[in-house]
């Protein structure tokens, strides 16, 4: 009775949690779907929608239109580049909070964490100036800059979190056997840490991938990432669904398969601390 | 040695100068995503052939998107473009801060006296063209002709909204999602603003007084509102504050609306036998009028203006030139047909007997010719525009009342609550601002 019971509970859990997955992932779904429709198809009702001709024409026209391999690339070279950076900068930071925290790193932390909650429009001026006096405007070396600046709040939380689970007493070790400070970090702490850091590092790829704020104010061609191919394709009057539809399959698509591949190191990393 | 020396220096300085005479210009145009731009971008050949040494580099963006864009980039002399387009809104705006390059010297041979009327006046400051018109575009009734006719009715050529509401009661049968009148309800400046604003101007209504001063407490505005609702609400689709102009094209294409009062390029959709259902059965009619002396119908032109800051002003010159020419116009016509050429900007266009064979010029022509941006409204008024109030705080002022009449349509508040916050949040605002003393 019980382990009937038990099958009941397991199946009615499997089935909640296979419809909330089916219902988040929907809308992704439909775009997929409507980049393989007519424009004059990708309007209609859902039931015309599906039962509706497939087509790859929104692809040939996003294909003839847009130059995708430059933003494309574009967007490789901003996520990867300013994860790398902002990498750089969080471990020793993430690690002196962590294990040498002072009076004042729990403020420091929070005012870190409270520039994430100011709208960027209200810095947009003063920055386009600071990028304009400096040569920056669509630049891919401004960009990079900037989306370092703006996920390193995270990256630093992130990462501390993961660091106060580690147990000072390993570090203490390793000091005590005569590792530096530099190799305290480099071949103690990081290889713990692994797991954390590498959740960390697709989570702020993915962060800096899907950023359609300051990609689209400070680009205008060279270093336009995808954020700026998909607003291309958006429009208040015409017919363009599908088409936005089929740069957008295109512009998701690398990302999800990404998270696809690494998503039990994603799922670890942020379900788990570092050392359990 | 001697002689080599020279030689290897006499062919560096060839090259050089070789160089210098091929050297490139590049010149970055903003635009927005629709039919007319994108055709443009693939009939570029025509303006390489012409103008070899000049590149065009594309940015397309979304209309709002493309307006925040260009607005940072243009007041803070950022120089990221050397041509933009932008609307008749911005045009009177920014000629008047000095951000636009007058294009009062273009060459004879660009005829700008060719430029309809109404629109080459939404486009000039003080005497100065600072933009060359590339489309242009006003609103208009389109109606199901089978509908009508089943009905026992007749559109006039230039309804009133008397007419357009009887229209609406015959053609409404909701069982069947059979609606009689589509308009659009969606928030916002350029979405059900443009709209009641036109609207507004046939019923004597206006934003401003002379003094600034709002008039939503105005008995006209009242009658605006009031009209609108009972139309949209016996006659309209289910949801309508959420329909702006995509939402009413997909509903009008699938039959399920009679009538659709919104911007004149919707002709080429609805008429377009691949994308909709009632093609064959489309008739066009003037926006309605209550005899007051306007029509509820708005102007627009998407136009090339070139930005104060750019370096590169002639090579920026040659492309609006080009672009906006009546001989793009034939280019266009020679690959793709009359039915595609931009619209709204020229009187030879409309002149043209192949044109006049396309089914909605004519009425897209009177459209337009009966809209006067500068005397837009029955009682005079301080500002420019027909379904805007070419003023840096119309964008925030009218997507504010544009949510309260959105609101009303939704039956979250009545009119006249809608109207009195409207009179408020204006009031307040042209205060803060320094309009009203």
């Amino acid at each position: 009775m019980a382990r009937k019971a038990s099958n009941t509970r397991k199946a009615v859990v499997t089935i909640a949690a296979w419809s909330i997955g089916f219902l988040i992932f929907f809308p992704i779904l439909w775009i997929i779907i409507l980049g393989f429709k007519s424009e004059g198809d990708a309007i209609k009702t859902p039931l015309q929608v599906l039962f509706s001709s497939w087509t790859l024409d929104s692809y040939y026209d996003v294909q003839a239109r847009s130059n995708y391999a430059r933003h494309f690339w574009n967007s490789v070279i901003l996520s990867v580049g300013s994860t790398v950076l902002a990498l750089a900068i969080a471990i020793p930071a993430a690690w002196s909070m962590a294990f040498v925290p002072g009076k004042r790193t729990k403020d420091l932390l929070m005012w870190m964490l409270s520039t994430k909650m100011m709208p960027a429009v209200g810095v947009l001026v003063p920055m386009y100036l600071l990028f304009r006096d400096f040569g920056l405007l669509d630049s891919r070396i401004g960009l990079v800059g900037v989306l370092t600046l703006i996920n390193l709040p995270i990256v630093v939380w992130m990462l501390y979190t993961y660091f106060k689970e580690i147990p000072g007493e390993i570090l203490e070790a390793a000091r005590m056997d005569g590792a530096s400070l530099k190799s305290e970090i480099l071949y103690v702490l990081t290889p713990m840490a692994v797991p954390g850091i590498a959740s960390t590092m697709l989570l702020n790829i993915i962060l800096a991938w899907n950023e359609a704020f300051w990609t689209l104010q400070l680009t205008t061609s060279q270093a336009a990432p995808l954020t700026q191919f998909i607003a291309s394709y958006s429009s208040p009057e015409g017919l363009f669904y599908a088409k936005l539809s089929a740069a957008s399959t295109m512009a998701i698509a690398p990302i999800l398969i990404l998270g696809w591949f690494s998503q039990k190191q994603l799922v670890r990393g942020l379900t788990f601390g570092a050392v359990k | 040695m001697t002689l080599t020396l020279r030689a290897l220096l006499g062919a560096t300085v060839s090259l050089t100068l070789a160089g210098a005479t091929m050297a490139e210009t590049t010149i970055t145009v903003a635009t927005v995503n629709n039919g007319d731009m994108i055709r443009m971008q693939g009939l570029m050949d025509d303006f390489y052939a012409k103008n070899p040494d000049i590149k065009v580099e594309w940015v397309t963006l979304e209309e709002n998107v493309l307006r925040q864009r260009v607005t940072t980039d243009i007041a803070t002399k950022g120089g990221q473009f050397d041509v933009l387009t932008i609307g008749t809104y911005e045009v009177p705006i920014w000629g008047k801060q000095g951000w636009l390059v007058s294009l009062n010297d273009l060459p004879a041979e660009y005829d700008v006296d060719d430029l309809l009327p109404a629109i080459r006046g939404g486009l000039t400051v003080d005497g100065e063209l600072f933009a060359a018109p590339f489309y242009g575009e006003s609103s208009m009734v389109m109606y199901r002709k089978d509908l009508m006719e089943a009905a026992g009715l007749t559109m006039p050529d230039a309804p009133t909204w008397d007419e357009i509401k009887t229209a609406a009661a015959a053609m409404t049968d909701k069982s069947a999602e059979q609606y009689g009148i589509c308009l659009r309800g969606k928030a916002g400046w350029g979405e059900n603003m443009a709209f009641l604003t036109a609207m507004s101007n046939s019923y004597g209504a206006r934003w401003f007084d002379e003094n600034w001063k709002p008039q939503f407490d105005s008995e006209a505005w009242k009658a605006t509102l009031t009209d609108y609702l009972a139309l949209m609400n016996d006659y309209g689709p289910p949801g309508a504050a959420n329909n702006g102009f995509n939402e009413n094209l997909s509903l009008f294409q699938q039959g399920k609306c009679g009538m659709w009062i919104d911007a004149t390029v919707a002709a080429s959709f609805v008429t377009n036998p691949t994308d909709s259902s009632v093609a064959d059965k489309v008739g066009f009619a003037l926006a309605p009028d209550t005899g007051k002396g306007k029509r509820g119908n708005w102007l627009w032109a998407w136009s090339l203006g070139i930005p104060a800051g750019t370096q590169k002003v002639d090579a920026a010159k040659a492309f609006v030139a080009w672009a906006t020419s009546k001989e793009y116009l034939e280019v266009v016509a020679a690959k793709e047909g009359w039915a595609n050429v931009p619209p709204g900007t020229r009187a030879s266009l409309y002149a043209n007997p192949e044109y006049q064979k396309v089914p909605f010029a004519q009425m897209t022509l009177d459209s337009i010719n009966s809209a006067n941006p500068n005397e837009p409204t029955v009682d005079p008024v301080p500002y420019v525009g027909v379904q805007f109030v070419a003023i840096p705080e119309f964008q925030g002022l009218g997507t504010a009342v544009g949510q309260q009449f959105s609101a009303a349509l939704a039956g979250t508040m009545t009119a006249e609550a809608a109207l009195a916050a409207a009179q408020t949040l204006v009031t307040t605002e042209m205060t803060r601002s320094g309009y009203i003393k």
